[in-house]
């Protein structure tokens, strides 16, 4: 497997978001209550659950620009990492990830 | 004799020796309310012209709990009013000569856990009865006290992701054809190249067990291991629904034992194989770790006919209690019977933790589930990618989109055809989530994504226009109309 044949997350097989892109669906997720949290990993290969938290989820965050500017400090700190963003959906009945999306693959900027 | 409905009889009319009308023996009361502790039922009756329509719901009632034809003395042992079922309502359905009978049963008529008892009581002796040229149930009010007596699905939609690992979008299937014939080793071929190409799982059909052809630990054997190489190449978690639907418990129970010896998430079995069965399967998949796939085999011989038989919302219920991770529930679009709002009905009950009564869906009565997780609805059968934004707007994420043919049947081949699907449900997804109306924007959304995938450009120009416009003969009697 290379890095850009990992397929994981909902826009894989998509084009690279553009960070505008990114910015409407972390717009759609705060909207619906959810919390953003940025995880990154230096595996070559991840498919393990448990990433590294780029800090905590940010919960008290309503800005999707703030957002993005979180993803965008992760992956200049950790340019050869996957990064990726997960919103969390706390509500009985779901309490864990409503959306998980690749937003950086090593050596392939996406 | 005492037959007006209103005149209660003496009890040496009640109890004298012979047969009296069921009205008489108190399975109507139009004055009872329903206790918030009684399984209440809609049974959609089509008496014969000499019956009244409240002796007939009288007769339902009676039939499904307490009475036998005729008096008997040994009903004053007991506690007699306790256990009679009374029907309470009886309405005329507009323009046809049937009504709809409701009826509510005491909780103490019933074994807890057991779906196969349930089913015995109320679908057990009516639906043969003379008096009646038709009967069909439409659907049950289950109260949450006995809904907590079942175990439900073995892991539930939201547990079934984090195993999966894939959030935010519909899954992705399709059913390995042609359905009988191949070896396992051509088999295992269609599989690694359609998990390979994008999809999440692939699957056996109902009617692939171990015949001749293809021995089931031959087939189990093959398929993980096209499972696991489309796993390595992705690093996604992929799946096949091993079919271990069989003769016997023991022989289900080994073949489910070999397929988690294998690491499969996932085993699948038939509905033919009988509620207790499924209920035995549901509790080894909570056991194991293993999600439970059902496929509703031969449920059109009873839920097909508007006036005749069981609806699949019942079915349903019955599925989400005895416990299974993913149901079959229609498509909407595709080459399957189903009315779409009925349909919608059917998925609402599979996965909501309550769903409100909704005539225009056809569901006559509100229904609490607690903290009994949802089933994934399974959308197969004769869908394809030109559909993928009605599918998504219809149906949700959490759903699994079945493409037997839609993927294998890809002119560029079956790892295209996967692609292809994947391609389509994540730009609709992507589309939707930036506030997109996928109904009036779902071609042009498609088009747009089919310009960087040369796989869902030639599903489109396969299939793009293919549709099955047919009237379902089950559609819900109301139908919405605009108050303006």
């Amino acid at each position: 497997m290379t890095p850009a044949q990992m397929t994981q997350g909902a826009f894989s097989y998509l084009p690279a978001l553009t960070d505008d892109e990114i910015t409407m669906q972390v717009d759609r997720a705060i909207r619906l209550g959810w919390t953003l949290s940025i995880e990154h990993s230096d595996a070559p290969a991840p498919r393990n659950h448990y990433w590294e938290m780029f800090g905590l989820p940010q919960f008290d965050d309503l800005d999707a620009g703030a957002i993005v500017a979180e993803v965008n400090r992760c992956r200049t700190e950790f340019p050869q990492h996957y990064v990726k963003v997960n919103a969390l959906d706390p509500t009985v009945g779901r309490q864990t990830i409503a959306l998980s999306f690749i937003v950086q693959r090593p050596g392939a900027h996406a | 004799m005492a037959t007006s409905p209103t005149t209660p009889p003496t009890d040496e009319e009640r109890w004298g020796a012979g047969v009296l009308p069921y009205v008489t023996m108190g399975y109507y009361q139009p004055d009872y309310e329903p206790a918030d502790t009684d399984i209440l039922a809609a049974f959609r009756m089509t008496p014969q012209p000499e019956v009244s329509p409240e002796e007939a719901g009288a007769a339902v009632a009676g039939e499904s709990s307490t009475a036998t034809w005729t008096v008997v003395w040994t009903d004053r042992l007991t506690d007699h009013e306790h256990y009679r079922a009374r029907c309470y309502r009886v309405d005329p359905i507009p323009g046809t000569d049937q009504f709809m009978a409701y009826i509510a049963y005491g909780l103490d008529l019933f074994e807890e856990g057991s779906i196969a008892n349930l089913t015995s009581s109320i679908i057990g002796n009516v639906f043969g009865f003379k008096a009646l040229k038709a009967l069909r149930l439409e659907d049950l009010r289950l109260p949450l006290a006995y809904i907590a007596t079942f175990q439900g699905p073995p892991h539930g939609i939201s547990m079934e992701r984090d195993m999966l690992n894939t959030y935010g979008r519909p899954l992705l299937g399709a059913t390995i054809k042609p359905k009988l014939g191949l070896g396992a080793r051509n088999y295992g071929r269609v599989i690694y190249e359609a998990l390979r190409g994008g999809l999440d799982f692939t699957k056996d059909d109902e009617n692939v067990n171990s015949q001749p052809f293809s021995r089931w630990h031959d087939r189990f054997t093959f398929a993980m291991e096209a499972v696991k190489r489309a796993e390595a190449e992705t690093g996604e978690v992929k799946g096949h629904y091993l079919n271990v639907t069989a003769a016997s418990m023991e022989d289900m129970y080994e073949r489910a034992d070999y397929a988690k010896e294998l690491d499969s998430p996932i085993v699948m079995v038939d509905l033919t194989v009988g509620y207790t069965a499924l209920t035995s399967m549901a509790k080894w998949a909570r056991r194991n770790g293993v999600l439970l796939h059902l496929h509703r085999a031969g449920h059109g011989t009873f839920t097909r006919q508007k006036n005749h038989g069981v609806s699949f919302r019942v079915i349903a219920k019955w599925c989400r209690l005895l416990g299974v991770d993913h149901l079959h529930a229609g498509t909407i679009v595709g080459k399957l019977e189903g009315d779409p709002l009925a349909t919608l009905g059917y998925y609402d009950i599979l996965r909501e933790r309550f769903v409100p009564a909704d005539p225009s869906r056809g569901v006559y009565f509100d229904q609490h589930w607690g903290s009994m997780p949802g089933v994934m609805g399974v959308a197969s059968g004769g869908i394809h990618a030109g559909q993928m934004h009605e599918l998504v707007h219809h149906l949700g994420d959490d759903t699994v989109l079945q493409f037997g043919g839609g993927t294998i049947g890809h002119p560029m081949g079956v790892a295209a055809g996967a692609t292809a699907n994947r391609v389509g449900v994540e730009a609709v997804v992507k589309a939707r989530n930036e506030g997109h109306d996928l109904l009036a924007e779902g071609h042009d959304i498609l088009k747009a994504a089919a310009k960087h995938s040369p796989e869902l450009q030639a599903a489109l120009d396969t299939w793009g226009s293919v549709e099955f416009a047919f009237e379902s003969t089950d559609a819900p009697d109301v139908v919405p109309t605009s108050s303006t």
